[in-house]
Parts: structure tokens; sequence; C-alpha cells
């Protein structure tokens, strides 16, 4: 679009085009946005410390024993935020799954990607992608492991299931 | 609490409209709505914007809206609960009118999602659960929560992807006669089988499409709705229900012997009580239902989650075709957000104005009788889900008035 709208100032002195399938004129706006989001770790940084160590991490209330996974510092339940952070053992029941082939923008370098929910042993649940050979293997509540893994093509540590 | 009717209604078409800006689409809903009700815009005392944004130019619709539309100077706001973001404006305006703050509200859903790339918008709506736990490592999009769910729901109760075609060929047949809706052919189950995947084991034919439109009602008091119309259609219960941001907490789903969206059951039941309905009973209390099908899967989860059927018995109610026109309870005869199209903020908002228009037995006369529900019980329901059961409102509509 953005080269269509410069090459309509260069004819026309206006960025306006012909929107190519209803023919309809349409503005483009000059002002492209592009944001990148930033938020602070600090209250559960244990858990990305636990990822450089291949350790992924749950929170467990010590007052009134809620689990929590996604992790987090603060108890809704008893008001306290006195949490012990617990490694997960890695073992899980695959509860649900789907592949995702129409990808986000930002997801658009990726090979198609299989996304799961298992259910962990230590009773929490974690969604992650599925790494398997061949999505025809995968059965109503196989077992799988949770490991973390290096993304690529950007080499970040993150978490993901395959099959056990 | 003061009774609240909905007194005039109003509708754009839907579609790819890049005819026109967004102040431009709600005015299109605003005009119809207000020439229903024979009033002008300087009656209007508030006008509660519900619109999601973030894909379109515009940061502040509800004040670009009320200066286009002739509201000024009175007070407005804009409402967001992602896909159920219209009936939420709907509960806003519904408390400002019943608490006897004012006497008469414009609500306008409106959402102008073609002003973004199509890339951009479905990056936006992945965003739309819990970003770092979901999005940021993992990619999520939208039809692939609600895949997610499909997942869930075959592996328990033998749900086929055939089943789930049958639902978005029964929209897409009701769609083709509503000339607002932005799809207007009727498909088959093999032109659904033939899509290609979007998230396996939703295709392409099993999703909605992206869509700009606009909606608006006017709601009044009591007193006020007697002068304007003879046939006032009262709001007489509105239910709403939170869900978690994660998908991965949500234990209704994720436990093998159940398959539904919690924050619907939670919204419906309370809805149900307020209303005096009976939850296992749900679908003899009504003569229509507009329910989200965002995804052909989200209809059938309405079913049970509304307590139209038992759970895991939505697969008959589609195979018998019972939510045709004329079965046990018709649903989204106007052709659902499936083949109608979801303007996200605006959806809400479209489901009232075709209940509105079926309670009165006007909706024959834009989509043919053969679309027009037969109006014994004068009660419907709007079930208007935002993102997975992120956020829920369930709606309830009557010709008889809710406090005698
Ligand atoms: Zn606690």
């Amino acid at each position: 679009m953005s080269d269509l709208a410069k090459k309509s100032i260069k004819e026309k002195g206006l960025p306006l085009i012909e929107e190519p399938k209803t023919k309809l004129p349409l503005y483009i706006s000059l002002r492209e946005l592009s944001l990148r989001y930033h938020f602070g770790t600090a209250k559960i940084q244990t858990f990305f410390e636990g990822l450089k160590e291949g350790k992924v991490y749950m929170t467990r209330c010590r007052k009134c024993d809620e689990k929590f996974f996604p992790p987090q510092a603060d108890c809704p339940k008893c008001l306290e935020s006195d949490m012990e952070w617990i490694p997960l053992s890695g073992e899980g029941e695959l509860l649900t799954c789907t592949m995702i082939t129409v990808k986000p923008s930002t997801f658009a370098h990726y090979d198609n990607y299989i996304v799961g929910i298992a259910q962990m042993k230590e009773g929490v649940r974690v969604l992650a992608w599925l790494q398997i050979d061949d999505p025809r293997k995968i059965k109503p509540k196989m077992k799988v492991r949770l490991t973390t893994v290096r993304r690529e093509p950007e080499h970040f540590i993150t978490y993901e299931f395959a099959p056990m | 609490m003061r009774d609240v009717a909905i007194v005039g209604v109003g509708h754009s078409r839907f579609g790819n409209r890049y005819d026109v800006r967004i102040d431009e689409l709600a005015w299109e809903a605003v005009r119809e709505a207000l020439k229903d009700a024979e009033l002008s815009a300087k009656d209007m005392e508030f006008l509660v914007v519900g619109c999601t944004g973030g894909w379109s130019a515009e940061s502040l619709p509800a004040v670009i809206c009320s200066e286009y539309c002739g509201t000024l100077p009175k007070g407005s706001m804009r409402v967001e609960a992602a896909c159920a973001t219209g009936s939420a404006a709907v509960a806003v305006a519904y408390n400002l009118v019943a608490s006897g703050y004012v006497d008469l509200v414009l609500v306008l859903g409106v959402e102008k999602m073609y002003e973004s790339p199509g890339p951009v918008q479905i990056e936006l709506i992945g965003r739309a659960g819990n970003y770092f736990w979901e999005f940021e490592n993992f990619g999520m999009t939208f039809p692939a929560y609600y895949a997610l769910h499909a997942t869930g729901y075959m592996w328990k109760h033998g749900l086929k992807e055939e089943d789930l075609a049958q639902i978005a060929v029964k929209n897409h047949f009701y769609a083709s006669m509503n000339p607002k809706a932005q799809f207007k052919k009727k498909i088959v189950v093999d032109t659904v089988m033939g899509s290609r995947y979007i998230a396996w084991p939703l295709k392409l034919f099993d999703c909605c499409p992206l869509t700009d439109g606009s909606a608006a009602l006017i709601l009044a008091s009591e007193s006020v709705a007697r002068k304007i119309t003879d046939t006032p259609v009262w709001i007489s219960a509105i239910g709403a229900s939170t869900g978690t941001g994660n998908l991965s907490k949500r234990d209704m789903f994720l436990n093998l012997e159940y398959s539904g969206l919690e924050s619907a059951v939670e919204a419906a039941r309370q809805a149900y009580k307020r209303a005096g309905i009976d939850y296992n009973n749900a679908a003899k209390h009504f003569d229509v239902a507009c329910v989200h099908d965002c995804f052909t899967i989200a209809e059938l989860m309405a079913y049970e989650d509304l307590g139209f059927c038992k759970r895991g018995e939505g697969l008959k109610l589609i195979r018998e075709k019972q939510t045709y026109n004329g079965g046990l309870i018709p649903v989204n005869i106007d052709g659902g957000l499936k083949a109608k199209g979801h303007p996200i903020g605006a959806t809400g908002c479209s489901m009232m104005y075709s209940l509105v228009k079926q309670l009165r037995q006007e909706y024959r006369e834009l989509a043919g009788r053969e679309a027009q529900a037969t109006i014994r019980k004068g009660r419907a329901l709007a079930h208007n889900i935002g993102g997975t059961g992120h956020y829920a409102y369930v709606t309830i509509l009557s010709l008889e008035k809710p406090h005698k």
C-alpha cells in the first residue's frame, strides 16, 4: 500500500489509491505506527532465572496452598504474597491442541506450529507449542514432556512440549 | 430500578466498507434508529459507544461519532468488552436509564476493521488473551483459541468436522435473505469441508469474516417509551460474567466430561434467574435467539451453555436441524456472526437489532417470511461472547414489561 501511496503522490499530489477489489478511493495515511511493548518481570524474576537453568517454575501459596501457572507473586485468595517456587517435573497429559496455519504477522517466519494445553503432574495446566514429527500421531490424553528449548531463529529460551 | 425499553433500532450494511469512514458508518445506523423512533439526535441524553478499536485510525470514536451524529454536547463514553462490546454498551446504557440518571440513551456499536491490513487484524485479535503467556511466545490467533475448544469437544463427544460445517450452512442460508449481511451466497457442507485450514480443525468456512459495520439502539425509560411507541421491547434481564485470561486455567472445558464456556453458563444463569427462566428447559421460553457464532464450534457450545440442550447433545440439535426457523429454537436466523459478519464492537447491538425486529414481527419486511420467527412467547435471547469466553453477556428481550 505504501509504495502505491508514494507513486500516487508523485503522479497526483495525493496519497489516494484505488482499492484493488472494490475500486473505491482510499486515502493512505502517511503516519506509520510501529509498537513494541515492555513490561516488568521483577516479581516473577525467578521464572526467568529458572528458564536459563532449564527449569519451568510454578508458584504455590504457602498459606492456602493455591497453585499458579502462569506463576504469580500474589495470592488473591488469602491476600498473602508468600510463594514457594516449584520447578515442574515436566510430565503432562495433552488435553487439547490446534495447528496454526494462518499466523499473526509477527509469527509469519515460523513453520506452521501446534499449540497444546497439558495437565501437569503438579496440578497446574500449561499452554505451549508441541513439537511432533507427524501431527497424525497426536492422541487424546497422550503423555507429553515439557522442557526448555531455544527458539530459532531468534535463539531465545522458552518452553515446549514433546511426546514422551 | 426502572424498567427500560428499546424504542428504536438501526443497522448499517455489513461488509467491507471502504466507501465510508467510521463516523459515516455510525451515522447509517444512528439515522435509521432515530427515524425508527421518530426522534432527533438532540433528544438523546447520552451516547454510549461500543467500539473495540485498535485497527482503525480514530482513538476517540465516541467523540468523533457524537460530533458527526449530532448528539453534542451530551455525555458520551466508549465501552470495551472485546467481541461482547456491543452488549456491554447496552448494559451500561440500561443502567443509565434504569437508575433514573437519564430517560433516553443512544447506544451505538461500530467497528471499522478494514482500515488495517488483514495480518495486522489477525495479530491484534490474537493478543486478546493473556498476552505474555499465550501470544508473545506461542502466537495464538483467535481461531486457534476456539480450535482448542473444538479439539477438546471432538475428543470428548465424537464431534465431526462435518457437524460443524452444518452450522455454517445454516447461517449462510439465513444470511442470504438478510439484505444487511456481508455474505449473500448459500453454501453446502462441501464448501466448508473443501476450504483450507486456518487453525486445525477449523477451516476458513468455520470462521466469521472481518467486518465493517454499525448498529444502533435507543433505550428509554417507561414513561418516555410509552410516548414514543406502542411496541416497546423491554430489556427483561442482563447477565454478565468474566472468564480467565489464560485458556489453560479453564476448569470446565479442560475437564474431560465437559466442554463449554464457564462465563457463558454463569451469564445465562444470572439472566435466567432475573427473568424467572428455568435453565434446564431454557429453549422453550424463547421464540428466537442470536448466539455468538464467531466460529461454528462457538454456536455448538452456546446451545449447551445456554441450557438449550444437555452437555454433548448440541450435536443432536444440529443433526436434527432443530435450530432452523420452525425447530425447537431458531438460532441466528439473521445469518449470525458467521455470515452476517462480525464488526467486533457492533455485534451485540446487531443481535438486538435483529431480535427487536423479530419480536415486533417486522423482520419479515427486511428478510422475508422464511426468516421471521413465530412470536408466541414474546421473548428473545442475545448471547454475546468477548474473546474466547473472556467476557460473556446474555441479554433477554421481552414484549412483556419486566415489573408489573
Ligand atoms: Zn493463598
